[in-house]
């Protein structure tokens, strides 16, 4: 092509033709910026909320279910001049308050421009229908309905949980969550969050340049319907449940109820608790139940670390059954305690001496099973006492203590057992021996372990060997549990040992008062009630009162643990609340000579 | 032989009309046509023909604006705009003078008549009457672009209309006779000029968004570089040459400091308030999306979201809630954008390119001087258009209000390109009948 002064401007137009074509492509192809930025413009959806799914009890009642509410949310922008103290008594509130607000719509109103803003929350029915009559004389006010969760049953706060508005650094974290939703926060809402949440749905509209909503987008071809969450059912019983609650009412500490043979938790209690009127409306509430110096929100069946205490003696007979430094006719004396070097000893109660292991389990003796764990500890098999240790807590650990236990309950602690690292570290590498540790023999020391925990054992000990996860949530249609809460975990020591403590415990409880046993109160006439009680040293004060149970001996239905902060002797607080839920189990009711523990403890409240 | 001198002689219309002009004049307007119906449809649609609204009387415009595409065509003799240009010109430029006392402010400018129901805009006649006279001058035998008193009259041509448009404040309209300096190129002018405006807009902008003395340094480093390159490729002999253009590098580069420092006085003072911000947004000096920048912001928006196919016909959810203000009018090229896509807009601008690409083929094939530098004037102006407009809706360019040639809604604008048009089709015609 010549080069001559027209094929210079054609060049030249070209060239500008394919700048703004560039642009072009730029902005329609390469950059999705201006996509997004109009359906901002001019779609809005019209969010469907699901209603949450129901939670159930294992017999079909009804835990959590939904209710209808209202809020009233106004569009300021098209509200015309109204008649304030007609608006205030229908919605029963004041004209102040009122006012307030029309003041600050009006402060904002560039801001707020043509949006539409939350006004009043939780109306009651009966101001809904007075400002439904009325509503055409507020132009710009509307009445949203919403659904709200309801508690049938007074099942714990800190058991079901509590679902709540979802804040800014939570959407940050959940990009599937937009400002408005509600979440489960803890309990079984939030366990059980993604099958209870359902998924929202939306119509999808065009709206004009002034926020006037014009037509539903492509004939709501893109719509998509609200599928409401599912329904899940809980293992947990709820009269067994509430009853646990009644029972401790004013006292500090937990009752776990477990069905030894599925694992499935029956009761959870942890006390003082969250009571449920305040939990659909949690948020007022929050700062008075966080403000409770007995921490109401700190789930202790799950979250406290306790000492053990003598129900930890089972788990050392059977380690040392186990690994062959114990038999059960095996006989050690004990005068008032464990004399361990110096003046020292270790102390305990009056009862017949030398016992054999049987006896020593029934009457909860200190000083025998300090005999077992120096066995074990002592064994010349492992060298040293920090391998004999070793080899201990790996013992120990199976049996689901010092690490979570891997239940489907949220927030959900492992407590402790330390490690021979931990005491190399403390006294040195080899300059500690039984002797240094002997309070591990008796569940006392650096021992922590959650209530879950101890009925875990509880459980374990009813099936003589092997326990299952416990776990909160049932099969239901539409709801799967993960398939390892359908697996045993054995221990590592065989059932036949499991047999020979299981004795002791029937004999602890059954055993009568000649023999010493510690549990005789938890005796229930008619029924092969096994148990073991424990009182744990507590640095901040009174003793804590353990307790576990489990019956009937063949074929277990129930196995239960409480813990009861500050109340002295497990016998007297711990063991009532314990066989006293098991005996509401089995058998329904109290009978009538055991209505006086019920009495007692329904009467007394520590605080 | 004899056939041409009787004058009878006639190629027939098939072989002289620029019908492929004609073709590209139709499609764009019925493109027009149908978007600006879609820009105003909205979700209750009425009649394309309902003379109510916009698209109706676009249709009566389009219908009117054939009729003289006709009568150019084939009635007027063509040789008829030579001989009136003159009068026409002053006749136009008064009514220019006339309508910034006459008229009432339109969003702050003074250039509509309004007689009864019926509007127009001298501004828009305008264009065709300078570029008729300038034809006419510029095409007498004996006219010398490098005679300076010759080069005055063109100045004044095109400077006082543009002058009034300026004082109707109608930068838009009058930014398009910046466009006459490319006829004048073709005809003879020094490309330096063309260079020299593209650098002082440059340096302007640059001035602008970042220091004044990166802007002298700027204009130092390409004066320096120039005359070095200069000698290096000059033989010594060439002093003469080598002196003349160190003083052009010296003065150019003066020049461009006086500019420098006239920026901020030019851009404060002489530009309007309006004006001054929709550079700063345009310069991403200012983030206004609520105000000046909604127009733009709005637009690229409705443009971006069309992507490769474009949203459907009457599908545009930008378009058609009216979110981009203007939008039957100077921004009509949004609705291409959304609903027909990239597609869409590559459709169209590659019409108007072939179509001042066909008009300039034409004029400067053309033997008669006259319809060369008409051919010319009328590419320049549809080309300025062109740019400004679709350069303003995709952020190229400040938003400054002028109509995108046939395809915005408006009879003014219609009427004077369509006789623009096809004045130059008929002097090709002519041209071509006889030659």
């Amino acid at each position: 092509m010549e080069m001559n002064r027209k094929n210079r401007l054609v060049i030249g137009l070209v060239a500008v033709s394919a700048i703004l074509l560039g642009k072009i492509f730029y902005i329609q192809i390469v950059n999705d910026k201006y996509k997004k930025d109009a359906s901002n413009n001019s779609m809005v959806y019209n969010y469907v909320y699901p209603p949450r799914g129901v939670i159930y009890d294992r017999n079909g009642e009804i835990l959590v279910g939904n209710e209808v509410c209202y809020d009233i949310s106004v569009t300021p922008r098209d509200v015309r001049p109204f008649d304030t103290l007609a608006l205030a008594a229908a919605l029963d509130t004041t004209a102040d308050f009122i006012r307030e607000r029309m003041a600050y719509y009006e402060l904002y109103r560039t801001r707020i421009g043509y949006q539409t803003l939350s006004f009043i929350k939780h109306i009651t029915p009966e101001n809904y229908i007075k400002f439904a009559e009325e509503a055409y004389r507020f132009p710009g006010f509307k009445a949203e309905v919403r659904s709200v969760r309801q508690y049938p049953f007074n099942a714990g706060g800190n058991l079901l949980g509590y679902i709540s508005e979802v804040d800014a650094d939570f959407i940050k974290e959940h990009p599937d969550y937009r400002s408005g939703d509600y979440v489960g926060k803890t309990g079984l809402e939030a366990a059980m969050e993604d099958k209870l949440r359902g998924v929202k749905g939306y119509h999808i509209y065009l709206r004009d340049s002034r926020n006037r909503l014009q037509s539903p987008y492509k004939d709501g071809e893109e719509d998509k319907p609200a599928e409401p969450g599912r329904d899940v059912v809980s293992t947990i019983d709820a009269h067994l449940q509430q009853y646990g609650q009644r029972l401790m009412e004013g006292k500090v500490g937990s009752v776990v109820a477990i069905e030894p043979s599925t694992g499935e938790i029956l009761a959870m209690v942890s006390s003082p608790g969250i009571d449920v009127d305040v939990l659909s409306d949690i948020g007022k509430h929050y700062a008075e139940i966080a403000r409770n110096p007995r921490k109401p929100m700190f789930n202790r069946t799950v979250m406290a670390s306790y000492p053990p205490g003598s129900v930890f003696k089972l788990i050392n007979g059977l380690i040392g059954l186990q690994e062959g430094v114990l038999v059960p006719s095996d006989s050690y004396p004990c005068n008032h305690g464990f004399p361990y070097g110096g003046n020292r000893r270790l102390g305990c109660h009056g009862h017949a001496s030398p016992l054999n292991l049987l006896s020593a389990i029934a009457t909860s003796c200190n000083g025998y099973f300090c005999y077992v764990f120096r066995n074990i500890l002592d064994n010349r098999r492992y060298g040293s006492t920090a391998a004999a240790f070793d080899r201990w807590r790996e013992y120990v650990l199976s049996f689901g203590f010092g690490r979570k236990l891997g239940s489907d309950f949220p927030s959900e602690l492992g407590g402790n057992i330390p490690t021979s690292a931990f005491y190399n570290k403390v006294y040195g590498e080899g300059r500690w021996r039984f002797q240094t540790v002997i309070s591990l023999s008796i569940g006392q020391g650096e021992i922590g372990a959650t209530p879950l925990q101890i009925a875990n054992l509880a459980a374990t000990m009813a099936n003589r060997g092997y326990y299952y996860i416990p776990h909160i949530v049932k099969d239901s249609e539409g709801v799967e549990i993960d398939p390892k809460y359908k697996e045993r975990q054995y221990t590592l020591v065989d059932t036949t040992h499991f047999k020979t403590c299981v004795e002791g415990m029937y004999m602890a409880v059954n055993g009568g008062g000649s023999a010493g046993g510690t549990a005789f109160s938890a005796r229930i006439p008619g029924l092969d009630v096994c148990g073991k009680t424990g009182t744990a040293q507590n640095p901040h004060g009174k003793d804590n009162s353990v307790f576990i149970c489990f019956a009937p001996k063949d074929n277990p239905k129930i196995a239960v643990a409480a813990y009861v902060e500050n109340a002295g002797f497990g016998a007297t607080w711990a063991l009532p609340v314990a066989s006293l839920m098991l005996e509401k189990y089995i058998n329904g009711e109290i009978s009538s000579e055991r209505k006086y523990l019920e009495d007692r403890l329904l009467t007394t409240r520590f605080f | 032989m004899a056939t041409l001198e009787t004058g009878s002689f006639d190629r027939g219309l098939g072989k002289t009309v620029d019908w492929r002009l004609v073709g590209c004049y139709l499609a764009l307007v019925l493109i027009g046509w149908l978007n600006i119906y879609a820009s105003i449809h909205s979700a209750e649609p009425g009649s394309i023909f309902s003379w109510s609204v916009r698209s109706g009387k676009q249709a009566i415009w389009i219908a009117t604006a054939v009729v003289l595409d006709v009568l150019i065509l084939f009635v007027v003799n063509p040789r008829l705009w030579e001989v009136i240009s003159p009068y026409a010109y002053v006749a136009v430029f008064f009514l220019l003078v006339l309508v910034i006392f006459v008229s009432k402010d339109v969003k702050g400018s003074h250039s509509w008549f309004e007689l009864g129901p019926v509007k127009f805009q001298p501004a828009e006649i305008s264009k065709i009457t300078t570029s008729l006279l300038l034809a006419m001058v510029m095409s007498k035998p004996n006219f010398r672009l490098a005679n300076r008193k010759h080069f005055l009259y063109v100045a004044l041509i095109i400077g006082m209309p543009m002058l009034a448009i300026l004082g109707e404040s109608e930068t838009g309209s009058a930014l398009v006779y910046v466009g006459f300096l490319f006829v004048l190129y073709r005809e003879g002018l020094s490309g330096w000029w063309i260079a020299l405006l593209g650098l002082a807009i440059l340096l302007f902008i640059l001035t602008l968004v970042t220091k004044w003395w990166i802007s002298v340094a700027v204009m130092f480093a390409l004066c320096a570089g120039y005359y070095l390159q200069l000698l290096h490729h000059s033989r010594r002999e060439q002093r003469n040459l080598r002196r003349r253009m160190f003083w052009r590098c010296v003065m150019a580069f003066l020049a461009g400091v006086v500019l420098v420092f006239a920026t901020d006085f030019i851009f404060n003072n002489v530009l309007q308030d309006h004006q001054r911000s929709r550079i700063e947004v345009l310069l991403g000096m200012k983030e206004d999306p609520a105000g000046v920048g909604y127009n733009v912001r709005q637009s690229m928006i409705a443009i971006g979201s069309g992507g490769l196919f474009g949203k459907g016909y009457l599908q545009g959810t930008q378009t058609t809630y009216g979110f981009v203000p203007e939008q039957s009018t100077d921004f009509i090229f949004c609705t291409v954008g959304e609903e027909w896509g990239f597609l869409g807009c590559l459709t169209v601008i590659l019409l108007y390119v072939f179509m001042i690409w066909r008009i300039l083929n034409d004029a400067d094939r053309s033997r008669e001087a006259f319809t060369r530098i008409y051919g010319f004037c009328l590419a320049a102006c549809l080309f300025m258009h062109l740019f400004i407009n679709i350069g303003m809706t995709i952020g190229l360019m400040p938003v400054i209000g002028i109509p995108l040639p046939l395809l915005s809604y408006g009879g003014s604008s219609l009427w004077a390109f369509s006789v623009m048009i096809f004045i130059f089709i008929a002097l090709d015609r002519q041209e071509k009948k006889y030659f």
